[in-house]
């Protein structure tokens, strides 16, 4: 792409100032909703391993 | 009546297909990585043609790309709703926890994509009806639906037990479900009681087909996104229900 | 099947009156959160005249959910609802009978009392008509909804404000119609379709909300 159509693109004629922040608010709210469960459910299951290996240290 | 916590184990020997939670989630985690590859490839050709491919629209110019983020939110926001109410119903009927978990799992995905819906929508209304927000129909109603959402989460979180938390929110579920449609129908009413200052419509006569293709594909990478968010969470709420087993024998092994 | 459901809005009832101030503390909040708003917005009548209904109506919601959150919580506390989940009669009986009795002593004086109010709003008098009789038809289905609520946060924490965020937005409906037809009649418009919607929404409440009241209790006891 050349350099001034790039411009453009980012210019979105005139309205980057609507359709930029709705991208990185899209952006922002599904991949913190991802990273969200992911490292969420991470946490829960180390803590989980975690408590059966000491339970069975006990036994 | 049995609890979260013990319900993977309790439930193992149940010879039924995906309702049996042990096999459920071994299914699962075989799908993840297939579909999050799938999500990220449908984001890849989804942004492309929203962003590049696609042509400006002859009245809303550059706008419409917000559309391609904004439709499908609004679409998720729904289904989600739809889903959480079959799931609530099916669990509340046969005490199934699998669904009630999927319920539960499945409520801040569908938080996320209202608001969502709203913050994109006010971004497209701004530059096209000139105004921010607007007491209009759909967006009264999706406001409404953010509502039963926040409602839902805090009230499956409110209680020490959580096997009540989940019984109360799931019922609580049913009833909005019931209620939606009638919130729709009376926003609906009230906005031709009170005939706005600006007369609208968001979809124009016909779709194009280069408008309606980057719609379709940002829909099935938001769907996709969805499934991979529901099945992590579900993951995370049995590890939840195993920790609180766990502290529960202990604190019957101490007493 | 009925005479049980009887014995216990009769109980309701004479508890109301005799430990809670009968309709005292409701009255009171609904005449308070109506002065506000003059008080807020300057006393310009026709102004005032123009979203009196709106005002009226907020009000008498809000009054009604904040009385909610304890419609169940002493029968909870001291028992009682374990036997009334053993009793014969149906528990959608005994929910409905409640929120009978609830209405009685914050509902309907609130209806009683909005003419009142809408004279201090300066609403002109051919609304008067209107305002009362969506306040009959509307009251009653924001307690009855309000019984759902208040039997599902049994038991939460922080239930009373969890209360007004699970039950608002079920109100929306009510709100929409019942201000919408006051509003109708104030502009010279036809009120009867607001009021019949009304009518609707509570043989829809009459119906359900008692059973999904049944359904709340169950789940808090077990």
């Amino acid at each position: 792409m050349a350099a001034e159509g790039f411009d453009a693109w980012l210019a979105m004629g005139g309205y980057a100032a609507y359709v930029w922040p709705a991208y990185g608010l899209a952006l922002v709210a599904l991949v913190g909703l991802l990273l969200w469960s992911i490292l969420g459910t991470r946490a829960l299951e180390r803590r989980a391993a975690k408590l059966r290996r000491t339970r069975e240290e006990e036994q | 009546m049995t609890s979260d916590a013990d319900m993977p184990e309790l439930r193992a020997q149940r010879p039924v297909s995906l309702a049996n939670p042990t096999r459920f989630f071994r299914v699962a985690n075989r799908l993840l990585p297939w579909l999050g590859a799938a999500t990220a490839v449908l984001f890849a050709v989804g942004l492309y043609l929203s962003l590049i491919a696609s042509p400006p629209d002859y009245q809303q110019s550059e706008t419409v790309r917000i559309a391609y983020v904004h439709v499908p939110a609004a679409w998720m926001a729904l289904f989600v709703y739809v889903l959480m109410a079959v799931a609530s119903a099916v669990g509340l009927i046969w005490r199934h926890q699998l669904a009630l978990m999927a319920a539960r799992a499945a409520a801040p995905a569908g938080l996320v994509f209202t608001a969502l819906c709203l913050a994109t929508g006010s971004l497209w209304g701004a530059p096209m009806w000139g105004t921010w927000w607007e007491w209009d129909a759909r967006m009264t109603s999706v406001l409404v639906l953010l509502f039963f959402y926040l409602g839902y989460v805090a009230l499956i979180d409110a209680f020490d037990d959580p096997a009540r938390g989940q019984l109360s929110a799931s019922i609580l579920c049913l009833v909005g479900a019931v209620n939606v449609p009638i919130v729709k129908f009376s926003v609906d009413w009230f906005h031709t009681l009170h005939q706005g200052a600006t007369v609208f419509r968001l979809d124009g006569p016909t779709m194009h087909a280069s408008m309606l293709a980057p719609m379709l594909v940002m829909a099935a990478a938001f769907t996709l996104l969805f499934f991979v968010v529901l099945l992590w969470r579900m993951r995370g709420l049995r590890a939840r229900a195993r920790i609180a087993a766990a502290a529960a024998t202990a604190a019957a092994e101490g007493a | 099947m009925l005479k049980p459901a009887l014995a216990l809005f009769r109980r309701d009832l004479l508890l109301a009156w005799r430990q809670r101030g009968g309709a005292v503390p409701v009255l009171g909040a609904f005449v308070l959160m109506v002065v506000l708003f003059p008080l807020a917005l300057g006393p310009d009548p026709a102004l005032l005249a123009r979203i009196a209904p709106g005002i009226i109506w907020v009000a008498a919601l809000l009054a009604t959910t904040i009385t909610l959150d304890h419609i169940f919580a002493s029968d909870h506390a001291d028992g009682t609802l374990d036997l009334l989940v053993e009793s014969p009669a149906p528990l959608a009986m005994h929910a409905l009978a409640k929120a009978a009795a609830h209405w009685l002593v914050s509902g309907l004086p609130m209806v009683l009392l909005s003419p009142l109010l809408a004279l201090m709003l300066n609403l002109p008098g051919h609304v008067y008509g209107t305002l009362m009789a969506g306040l009959l038809l509307g009251t009653p289905t924001l307690t009855l909804i309000g019984t759902v609520g208040g039997a599902l946060i049994l038991g939460a924490r922080r239930g009373g404000l969890l209360l007004v965020l699970l039950v608002v937005p079920l109100y929306v409906p009510v709100l929409i119609f019942g201000a919408g037809a006051a509003d109708a009649a104030l502009n010279g418009l036809d009120a009867a379709p607001g009021l019949m919607f009304l009518g609707a929404l509570l043989l829809v409440g009459l119906a359900l909300c008692p059973l999904g009241a049944a359904a709340a209790l169950r789940a808090a006891l077990t």
